[in-house]
């Protein structure tokens, strides 16, 4: 790699400062993925920028009304290891749990998932189905970001210049609510995923009331489906009704044929892991107390 | 400062350290050429193998996806670290005794892991071992005795706490 | 089973190197530092075909911190020979230009330059700065394309041979052989029942975990020394003394610890580089690859088209077979094919066949052997021919295998006569197993079933035996050790000197301090240099029995010596006694011993495997495997065992999983552990083994080799299970996802 210099502020306003004054420093939580980049060439930096020092960002806490805020470079570990996410946010902490493998996970973000902006990136559906918003800090101030208009392209985002990922803001669970988030992966682990797919439901006397989709992989960004959600509000959550969303959000995919798959697969399993995950969130939102 | 190395003072296996480095260098590079640990090895330098795996702050981490100056405060432990004296930890000895060692490149990482998971875990069963040890590539020995060894660890140090 | 009762052969000791191994105190390659030492980088080519029309070091050579910058104008130039390899012979021309490019880079990845700097980091930095202006060529990717009379020529001198003569013609193809048996006419038209297939397999890497690495000391003494990552020290010394044009006693190669190889290692690539730039520099250089550069740039394994024509009568007798395989050897000729021929129908007695094999050479990396080279892909459509020839006569896979299943003078493809094989051992043991019988609940699962068979080598290998005045002895051999055969070498002279193992001091020598051993590779090891210990242990008793005759003043030949024990009439003295009174009996005691066997007796192995398949992904999971091999005598179970694992996870890897996914340019898109998708321990399950031990005839202890032909059953025993889960046949690797799904969309359920 070449030469870079290393910062670790210990405020918001210090990391703001140090990468609004250098166009060529970069930000960084858990490095995974942007030390393979740099190694490749694909990135560069003069100054990394370590977050990890930063409170906001490794805030894990529940407000008074039950919405969790995650900061942006909490490691997945800490997210799965946490009862309270584990108990109402189940896939948030399942989808931590897929990311990469044991060791990975010690150090590799949510936040940093996000950023990377990743086409396969799994987190990000999870996120967009979850309805977060990403709480940005930047010369300008804070602005607040819904997760599904926060990757533009394949590693592109909304972040100007200076600006970085504090966290995000995650409502809590409707009653009687669900979410599962399946991908494909050849190996059973440690892979990009082939094609996946989110979904989360709310059940109300026995009809969806409310149904999100969004699929990875299958697109330039993370891709939310609203037209399958549109069409399954009000709707009782039949078969065939799961399996007109699937159609639906396979219709909507973009896949491209790569080293991980070929799009005519991709787009076959976009509707098959859509089905299954509607399935397991229907059976999820069922089973839950409120 | 700017185009300077940088001074990084760590643990290591229960003593302090104290290193230079370029902010550019892994963990696992100064490890290895500036501390002189060579057990955790290179594989892939992209945490795609787990051969240099450490344990850090009481986590299993890929060393080579870390810089050396994020260790910067860590408690880090290599496999160098592990025996006591002359005598084995009783993970090493469960791999050898399980004939879980072929050429031994993958054999640091995965018994740090072990070293991880059963304090964790005391009793995992198959599947929570292999999905543990998923990140650790081997190509030797097809894993199956690699689990019977945290098998007979994981036994061996119930009975030591029993 | 073996009918002699030993004493510590069948044991399972905990090996020599055990200690250093899980401490972290074995000295792999990459660990070694030497004062004064730094740093290589190697420049390689983008393209796949392209002639080199300028390189420019000066920036490179001119950044600070750089010692040293080398291209192929640094290598000497000298009279052609021809390279012993494993699996052939290579001009020395070729080996030359593998190392460094001249005039014409062959393949993406290949080398081209090298720096030498203080640090890593500066010595990447400084290769990236030499200017090399290519002129792109077509590349050639295709094996069968490469053979079209059109086709661009990778090599304006190639000459293909054909049935062993040279023809003159310029060609992909650098040779042609043919094996038959019988008459195929004849044989097809008593066939009642005839099937004919094709297959497609990908290149793949051995995929060991250790990148290769060499440290080179041009010292000023003029000698050469280097420290390497390799399975053979005194073929690693060859190559280099040749590639450098240096007298082989000038080259010291000492064989660090490797971190596995499975035929890759044998090969070199940056020991000259890092000797040149040692040469230039004065000071010891260390290089070792990126993973990237593993697999684009050192011996994957060749892709392969193979056509099977097989003919059976209802009876269940095989009548005939034909076959046609193009193999691709990448870009130098030298290849596997004619270990396919000889390997993929050595478990039948055919009366009749023919194989016609062609190596092509193609704008990909230069092939080398992975673990019983070529055996895998020809058994992969051997072994599913032979699956649904079975099928298609309502025959029980394994009955119609035994029905037709080589023994002792059966003759193999090449000619050679059987001596005695497990062959039929193997398959019994399949058939009695209980895995064979189990009932297979649940949807879309199936069974199936595939043997192996790889020949085994002999070759060369020497040892010395040390006696020590408290009666244990220091072994010194000359075989790398990669998986535990010091302890297994050192367990024959246990036994043979009725010692306890530990009593053995095994250690792995330099080419200067024990004689002239072959790689470790072929299965060999245990055999060969286990046999030469076995010889120099003899050496020893002899030179004992003298020492105890003088002490008991009678002749030698009335010496006996039986389980540690020297006796003669009512006298008797242990080895550890007379070892003791060496001293005063004439001095110290060395036995040397020296093998190099022609030949060595086969190893058949099989394979039961249960798959379930997705049928709404295509994801194949396999659920229960059980591999089956003839050890001839298990020296080691445990190690016997282990190979048995890997080779058989190997196979699975290559079965479902693992490929070189091409870009059109032929550039390999995915050269990273990420993407070359190796099984981990989720991937595979637990490895059941059976040994079956038929001894062979001609070693001391009846040892087969066992490294290789387990890892090639796994894939035609995956393809004949997906099959029965799922109704379709697979006939190319890897059976991935996309490629499942697409052969259920064709059979249109």
């Amino acid at each position: 790699m070449k030469w870079f210099d290393y910062a670790a502020p210990r405020s918001l306003a210090e990391a703001v400062n140090l990468l609004a004054g250098n166009p060529r420093a970069r930000p960084f939580a858990g490095g995974t993925d942007l030390l393979v980049q740099m190694r490749a060439g694909l990135r560069e930096a003069d100054l990394l920028v370590d977050l990890k020092h930063i409170p906001e960002l490794n805030e894990l806490a529940c407000d008074s009304a039950g919405n969790l805020r995650l900061g942006a470079a909490v490691p997945c570990c800490r997210i799965y290891e946490n009862q309270e996410v584990r108990r109402r946010w189940p896939v948030l902490a399942e989808v931590a749990e897929m990311i990469g493998g044991i060791p990975i996970q010690s150090r590799a973000s949510l936040g940093g998932n996000l950023c990377n902006a990743a086409p396969s990136a799994d987190s990000v559906p999870v996120m967009i189905v979850l309805g977060a918003v990403c709480r940005l800090v930047g010369p300008g101030g804070e602005r607040k970001v819904p997760a599904e208009e926060f990757c533009t392209g394949p590693g592109q985002t909304v972040l100007r210049p200076g600006e970085l990922l504090v966290g995000f803001d995650i409502p809590a669970p409707e009653p009687r609510s669900g979410a599962c988030y399946l991908r494909f992966t050849p190996r059973k682990e440690m892979d990009i995923a082939v094609a996946g797919a989110a979904a989360a439901v709310a059940l109300e006397d026995g009809l969806i009331r409310r149904a999100s989709i969004a699929l990875a992989a299958v697109a330039p960004t993370p891709l939310a489906v609203p037209e399958a959600g549109r069409f399954l509000a009000g709707k009782p959550p039949s078969p065939e009704n799961i399996r007109t969303a699937a159609e639906m959000a396979r219709a909507a995919a973009r896949p491209i044929t790569d080293m991980r798959g070929t799009a005519e697969h991709r787009r076959h399993l976009v509707g098959v892991l859509t089905r299954r995950a509607l399935e397991a969130a229907v059976r999820r939102a069922a089973e839950v107390n409120s | 400062m700017r185009g300077e190395k940088v001074r990084v003072q760590t643990t290591i296996n229960g003593q302090a350290v104290e290193f230079l480095c370029e902010p550019r260098q892994s963990l696992l590079e100064c490890l290895r050429d500036i501390v002189g640990l060579t057990g955790a090895k290179e594989g892939c330098n992209d945490g795609n193998c787990g051969a240099c795996a450490v344990i850090l702050d009481g986590r299993l981490v890929n060393s080579c996806l870390m810089l050396g100056v994020e260790a910067q405060g860590c408690q880090i432990t290599t496999i160098e670290g592990l025996a006591r004296g002359t005598e084995l930890d009783p993970i090493q000895r469960a791999f050898l005794e399980q004939g879980a060692v072929q050429c031994g490149f993958c054999t640091p990482g995965l018994i740090l892991a072990t070293k991880v998971l059963l304090e964790r875990v005391p009793e995992p069963d198959e599947s929570q071992i292999r999905r543990w040890l998923a990140n650790h590539l081997c190509r030797c020995t097809g894993y199956d005795k690699i689990v019977r060894a945290v098998k007979q660890a994981a036994a061996q140090l119930r009975g030591v706490r029993a | 089973m073996s009918e002699r009762a030993y004493t510590v052969i069948g044991t399972r000791p905990i090996r020599h190197d055990g200690a250093d191994k899980v401490t972290g105190r074995a000295q792999f390659g990459a660990d070694l530092r030497l004062p004064g030492m730094v740093y290589g980088a190697v420049l390689r080519s983008p393209y796949a075909h392209a002639r080199i029309r300028r390189i420019d070091v000066s920036r490179a050579a001119s950044y600070p911190g750089v010692l040293a910058v080398v291209t192929a104008a640094d290598l000497p130039e000298g009279p052609d020979r021809l390279l012993e390899l494993v699996e052939g012979t290579l001009p020395l021309s070729y080996a030359r230009a593998n190392v460094l490019a001249r005039g014409k880079v062959l393949y993406k990845g290949h080398a081209v330059a090298a720096v030498a700097a203080l640090n890593r980091h500066l010595a990447e930095e400084a290769a990236a700065l030499i200017e090399v202006e290519y002129e792109p060529l077509p590349p050639v990717l295709d094996v069968l394309e490469a053979m079209r009379e059109d086709a661009p020529l990778v090599h304006e001198d190639l000459r293909m041979k054909e049935f062993g003569e040279p023809t003159g013609k310029p060609s992909n193809i650098g040779e042609h052989f043919r094996y038959e048996l019988g008459d195929i006419e004849q044989g097809f038209a008593e066939a009642e029942v005839i099937v004919e297939r094709e297959f497609r397999t990908v290149m793949v890497h051995q995929g060991y975990i250790e990148p290769q690495n060499a440290t080179a000391l041009w010292n000023q003494d003029g000698r050469l020394y280097v420290w390497t990552s390799t399975q053979g020290a005194f073929s690693a010394r060859e190559a280099i003394a040749w590639i450098l044009e240096l007298p082989v006693s000038q080259v010291c190669v000492t064989p660090m610890e490797v971190g596995g190889a499975f035929g890759g290692k044998i090969r070199v690539y940056l020991e000259p580089v890092a000797a040149l730039l040692s040469r230039k520099c004065g000071r010891p250089v260390k290089i070792t690859m990126p993973r990237r550069d593993v697999f684009e740039a050192t011996g994957p394994t060749p892709g392969t088209f193979i056509r099977v024509k097989m003919g059976a009568r209802r009876d269940g007798r095989i009548t005939a077979a034909q076959v046609w395989m193009a193999y691709e050897t990448g870009a130098f000729p030298s290849g596997q094919c004619g270990f396919g021929a000889t390997c993929m129908l050595a478990p039948y007695d055919i009366a009749n066949l023919r194989i016609d094999g062609y190596d092509v050479v193609v704008n990909k990396p230069s092939t080398a052997p992975y673990r019983a080279p070529g055996a895998t892909q020809a058994a992969f459509a051997a072994e599913s021919v032979v699956d649904e020839l079975a099928e298609r006569l309502g025959m029980d896979p394994i009955e119609f295998r035994l029905r037709n299943a080589a023994r002792e003078g059966t003759r193999r493809a090449d000619g050679l006569k059987y001596q005695r094989i497990g062959c039929v051992e193997v398959l019994e043991a399949i058939k009695n197993h209980p895995h064979y019988k189990a009932p297979l609940g649940g949807p879309h699962r199936g069974r199936g079933v595939a043997l192996g068979y790889w020949f085994n080598i002999g070759w060369y290998s020497s040892c010395t035996i040390a006696v020590n005045p408290d009666g244990t002895v220091n072994l010194v051999e000359g075989s790398v050790d990669l998986s535990g055969t010091r302890t297994t070498i050192a367990m024959q002279v246990a036994e043979a000197l009725g010692l306890r193992v530990d009593q053995v001091h095994p250690r792995v020598a330099d080419t200067d301090s024990i004689g002239p051993t072959a790689v470790t590779g072929g299965s060999r090891t245990t055999y060969a240099t286990g046999w030469a210990a076995w010889e120099a242990a003899q050496d020893v008793i002899r030179q004992m029995k003298a020492r105890a005759a003088l002490l008991w003043e009678v002749r030698p030949e009335e010496v006996s010596f039986e389980r540690g024990v020297f006796r003669a009439g009512d006298r008797s003295l242990s080895f550890a006694e007379l070892a003791e009174r060496l001293e005063e009996t004439g001095g110290p005691i060395v036995g040397r011993g020296t093998v190099n066997p022609g030949s060595a007796g086969g190893s058949f192995a099989g394979a039961i495997v249960d798959v379930e398949v997705d049928p709404e992904t295509g994801q194949v999971s396999v659920l229960r495997f059980t591999s089956v091999q003839d050890a001839g005598t298990a020296i080691h179970p445990g190690a016997v065992e282990g190979q048995m694992q890997g080779g058989s996870a190997q196979g699975i890897g290559w079965a479902l999983g693992e490929e070189y996914y091409w870009s059109p340019e032929g550039a390999m898109l995915n050269s990273s552990l990420l993407d070359y998708r190796e099984p981990t321990a989720l991937d595979v399950p637990p490895i059941e083994t059976v040994i079956v031990e038929v001894p062979e005839p001609n070693h001391p202890y009846g040892v087969r080799g066992v490294g290789e032909a387990n890892i090639v059953p796994p894939p035609a025993a995956i393809a004949n299970a997906i099959y029965r889960a799922v109704g379709v046949r697979l006939r190319q690797l890897p059976m991935k996802p996309s490629a499942v799904m697409e052969a259920l969309w064709a059979k249109g359920d």
